[in-house]
């Protein structure tokens, strides 16, 4: 009796500690980190009809799966506990049935056609991307993501949305913020009750546009233009993030949808109208140095200070201060921001950055961290680079 | 050399020149002990940087390169180079062959292996830092985005693809040529049939692999543009056919430990395995549907819906003839007589954490869900309870059940039964709460996090650190038992056990059936 006990013990051993480790661990996570929020266990039914078909699905199919397993287990365990030999146990010899087996070939066939017509339905809704209410051309770039909303006239607003959290952050050197990692310079803004067909696709490596709540997710990728719908009923913040391996910082392009009133979105695309307009009005306007600096110095710190350092000390990139490039002929140091440096981290701003911007950056870093070369760069000299001239 | 050369020669030119199985055998298992401990410091720095959100230890570039070199280290020079190990000592020795069918390739496909790892290692020390796209390295990120040590990589899979295919041609001729008078086919012993379908698998597959990177070597540096969309090449291509490899190849890692289970489980059961000509129909059927399934792993891509629901029912189908292995092994212990030896804890845990993959397996099948499972920690979790739990946990089982043959001496029992404990819980532990954060939103091969991740990774890399160090108890033990084990009691070691390879003293002499032996027919 003492040895079946001790027997019992041990195997009991192993799950016991198991539960405990996951306890403990647990507990002592929400006294030592302040910053904790709740633990989500589940995927998310969304806002969307068909995310809330597709979570109907998984927690049909999850159920299923979890009868099935335990049903195994318990016959495992009971034969574990009912067939020992150290109990007296004699073994039988038989080794075939082909009733039983032909039954579990057939019953898991049945359960699979269960689960079949379903998710070929589900399927069929996720696929519809017909009759659209409005269009935004989704570009994945290393690493941020590119709105442009396609306008039938012509006037296609478009922005790119950068990770928000500071370096400092990230570092440890500051306290984490409550959307850590999930927040961005500029969410995309869509309305709320209609039907958003989103067109998917890379720059440059494959990235994938994943919003749980709004169950998207496609693959961008260069060369191809992938559809995914969506239509939010709900107004509110969606959050998501990059979802396929596309380089360094794969783990900081998060993907930030603002659903809004109706009345809201058209006020917003308005304001991002008159954004537009007002830029081609800077196009032509002849900057001075200070202003350059200025402007220069608030696009440093979105677009460059990430690789070049903020006091362009260098970091991934080659320093500023002191650069041949930064202190060398304006012609050469144009090309490389409009065009990058193909086979590096350097990549070509030209098709990021507007001319304005292209023109203040490369003026600030000519006369910014000791480099005091005086001279600047106008919006039309940029655009002359752009076209080859 | 004499005429009556016996045994082996000595020194370390044994080791270099050897043709003999065992010898062999004993080279690849060491070897891929090796690799399992570097591809597990790997995995030591992946959970330690992820033990709490922010950047701590490593920056991601080379955080990138970790879970590469983890996944390559693993899949290549751990789990292959330990099944090819097993196959070298035990196929010979079960089906009464005198040594493998052709000795001197035998010799060549490992000798080959420890450069191509040499050479894929020493990119860590390349400027620009190792293959840092992850061990599917999709394509342009591997080719027109990649550091320039992608192309000893592309060496390095080529070496270690020309020895899984000498490797595989060699088990084919042994068994189809080798057997002792009387094991016909349906006689052969399970572990020997799932080689054998792993095999073919394996010659069908690795030149496919070889080929795509090939095209890939070819578009960084001779200028095609096989996947390159500004080329007019294709970047959904290099998918489909990695993954052509790539289904086979996880069928691959696991078929020889579905072997290995079917023979520890009868032997502790003291019971013949129920259902042995389902259990051999249901690994040929699991190896034929894993050439029709692969694009399951690309429902995200952006294919027709006819393809989607294509690949989606084929996916399902291959629970049919896994649940009837499950089933299967679940029988033969019923009613049987049933001992815990170290082996068996192995055999009977693998059953069920196999399950709980395959289940999850199952939700990943469904495409509608898998759009929110895809590439997330959910996925992490599905493999890793079929990988860990399946390939490692059966190669455990192996170990302690094959130890007392191959050395002549008992491994210490309750070490083995502390290593097995720690492992499951520390397995469990690190995986299961990936589940969480992977259904949460939680995108895989990350190296920081948000905040409502936190503690679930916590409980991960606490578990990956228990598991880790538990497999360093492994090493000891077999290093124990080699130095200072007990002698093995008999040829037959384990009551229940049955088979060839127990009629042959323990340890096995250098040779072994050098006239072939009398087979008759156990029960099946």
């Amino acid at each position: 009796m003492y040895q079946r006990a001790k027997r019992l013990s041990q195997l009991a051993l192993g799950p016991v500690l198991l539960l405990l480790s996951l306890v403990t661990t647990s507990a002592w996570a929400e006294e030592a980190l302040p910053w904790r929020r709740p633990n989500q266990v589940n995927t998310t039914p969304g806002v969307t009809e068909v995310g809330h078909t597709i979570f109907g699905l998984h927690m049909m199919v999850f159920w299923l799966c979890v009868v099935i397993g335990l049903v195994v287990l318990a016959v495992m365990i009971y034969t574990i506990f009912a067939f020992r030999k150290s109990a007296g146990a004699k073994a039988s010899q038989f080794h075939e049935s082909t009733a039983l087996e032909i039954a579990w070939t057939v019953v898991p066939f049945l359960i699979l056609i269960v689960m079949a017509v379903p998710a070929t339905n589900a399927l069929i809704k996720v696929y519809d991307n017909t009759n659209p209410d409005l269009d935004i051309l989704v570009t994945g770039y290393q690493w941020k993501w590119k709105y442009e909303y396609i306008d039938p006239q012509g006037n296609n607003v478009s922005f790119f949305s950068n990770l928000r959290t500071p370096q400092s952050e990230i570092r440890g050197e500051e306290t984490k913020g409550e959307h850590y990692l999930i927040e961005v310079d500029e969410p995309v803004v869509i309305p709320v009750n209609k039907k958003v067909r989103f067109l998917v696709t890379g720059n440059d490596v494959i990235h994938s546009f994943w919003v749980p709540e709004l169950a998207v997710k496609r693959d961008a990728i260069p060369g191809f233009i992938n559809e995914v719908s969506a239509r939010p009923t709900e107004i509110g913040v969606y959050r998501g993030q990059c979802a396929e391996l596309c380089g360094r910082d794969h783990g900081f392009m998060p993907i930030v949808v603002n659903v809004v009133a109706e009345n809201e979105y058209n006020d917003w695309l308005g304001k991002k109208k008159s954004e537009a307009a007002e830029l081609k009005a800077l196009m032509d306007k002849q900057f001075t140095l200070a202003e350059l600096v200025e402007r220069g110095k608030g696009v440093y710190d979105r677009a460059c200070a990430a690789c070049h350092g903020a006091n362009g000390e260098g970091g991934v990139g080659k320093a500023i201060a002191k650069s041949p490039i930064a202190t060398g002929a304006m012609a050469g140091h144009l090309d490389i921001i409009v065009h990058g440096k193909p086979g590096t981290a350097m990549q070509a701003f030209g098709a990021q950055l507007n001319e304005v911007d292209l023109a203040a950056v490369t003026t600030y870093q000519r006369n910014a961290f000791g480099n005091n070369m005086g001279d600047m760069a106008q919006p039309v000299d940029v655009y002359k680079v752009k076209k080859g001239q | 050399m004499g005429e009556h050369h016996h045994g082996p020669a000595k020194g370390l030119m044994r080791w270099v020149l050897t043709t003999n199985h065992k010898d062999i055998g004993t080279l690849y298992l060491w070897f891929s002990f090796a690799m399992f401990i570097l591809g597990g410091s790997f995995a030591m720095i992946i959970r330690a940087e992820l033990f709490q959100p922010g950047l701590q230890l490593v920056n991601p570039e080379f955080f990138n390169q970790m879970t590469t070199m983890h996944g390559l280290v693993m899949v290549f020079g751990a789990i292959m180079p330990a099944f090819v190990g097993l196959a070298n000592w035990m196929i010979p020795l079960m089906i009464g062959a005198p040594d493998m069918a052709l000795p001197r390739m035998n010799n060549l496909s490992f000798w080959i292996l420890p450069f191509a790892f040499l050479t894929l290692a020493s990119t860590l020390f390349m400027d620009g830092g190792a293959p840092n796209f992850g061990w599917t390295f999709y394509a342009p990120l591997s080719t027109t985005y990649a550091p320039p040590s992608v192309t000893i990589f592309i060496f390095a899979v080529h070496i270690m693809g020309a020895s899984s295919i000498m490797g595989s041609i060699n088990i084919i001729a042994t068994v189809v040529n080798m057997r002792a008078p009387g094991m016909t086919y349906m006689k052969m012993p399970l572990f020997v049939w799932t080689w054998l379908i792993t095999a073919f698998l394996l010659v069908a597959v690795m030149p496919v692999l070889a080929g795509a990177v090939t095209m890939m070597l070819m578009d960084i540096h001779f200028g095609t543009s096989f996947f390159s969309a500004a080329g007019g090449g294709d970047p959904v291509l290099f998918q489909h056919i990695f993954w052509f490899f790539g289904h086979p190849e996880v069928y691959i890692i696991i078929l020889p430990g579905f072997g290995v289970v079917s023979q520890v489980i009868p032997a502790f059961s003291r019971k013949p395995l129920f259902g042995y000509a389902s259990m051999v129909y249901a690994t040929a059927s699991i190896a034929f549907l894993s050439f029709i399934v692969w694009a399951h792993h690309m429902y995200t891509v952006g294919m027709p819906i006819a393809g989607e629901l294509f690949f989606m029912y084929a996916t399902m189908l291959i629970a049919v003839p896994t649940g009837v292995k499950v089933f299967n092994w679940i029988t033969t212990m019923f009613k049987g007589s049933l001992t815990f030896e170290t082996p068996m804890l192995f055999a009977i845990a693998f059953v069920f954490l196999f399950t709980v993959g395959g289940l999850s397996g199952i939700m990943l099948s469904l495409a509608p869900v898998d759009f929110q499972y895809h590439d997330s920690y959910f996925v992490v979790a599905h493999f890793h309870y079929t990988m860990v739990a399946g390939a490692i946990f059966s190669m455990s089982c192996a170990v302690y059940y094959w130890l007392p043959k191959w050395t002549g001496k008992m491994y210490n029992e309750t070490m083995g039964k502390t290593h097995f404990w720690i492992s499951f819980l520390g397995f469990n532990l690190t995986f299961f709460p990936q589940h969480f954060v992977g259904l949460a939103g939680m995108p895989r091969r990350i190296p920081d996090y948000a905040l409502q991740f936190a503690d679930f990774n916590m409980m991960s890399s606490i578990g990956a650190f228990i598991y880790g160090l538990s497999q360093l108890l492994f090493g000891f033990n077999i290093i124990r038992t080699i130095v200072a084990g007990k002698p093995a009691p008999e040829a037959k070691v384990w009551e229940g056990a049955q088979g060839l390879e127990w009629t042959v003293p323990s340890p096995a002499p250098y040779h072994t059936f050098s006239t072939p032996p009398e087979f008759k027919a156990e029960h099946h």
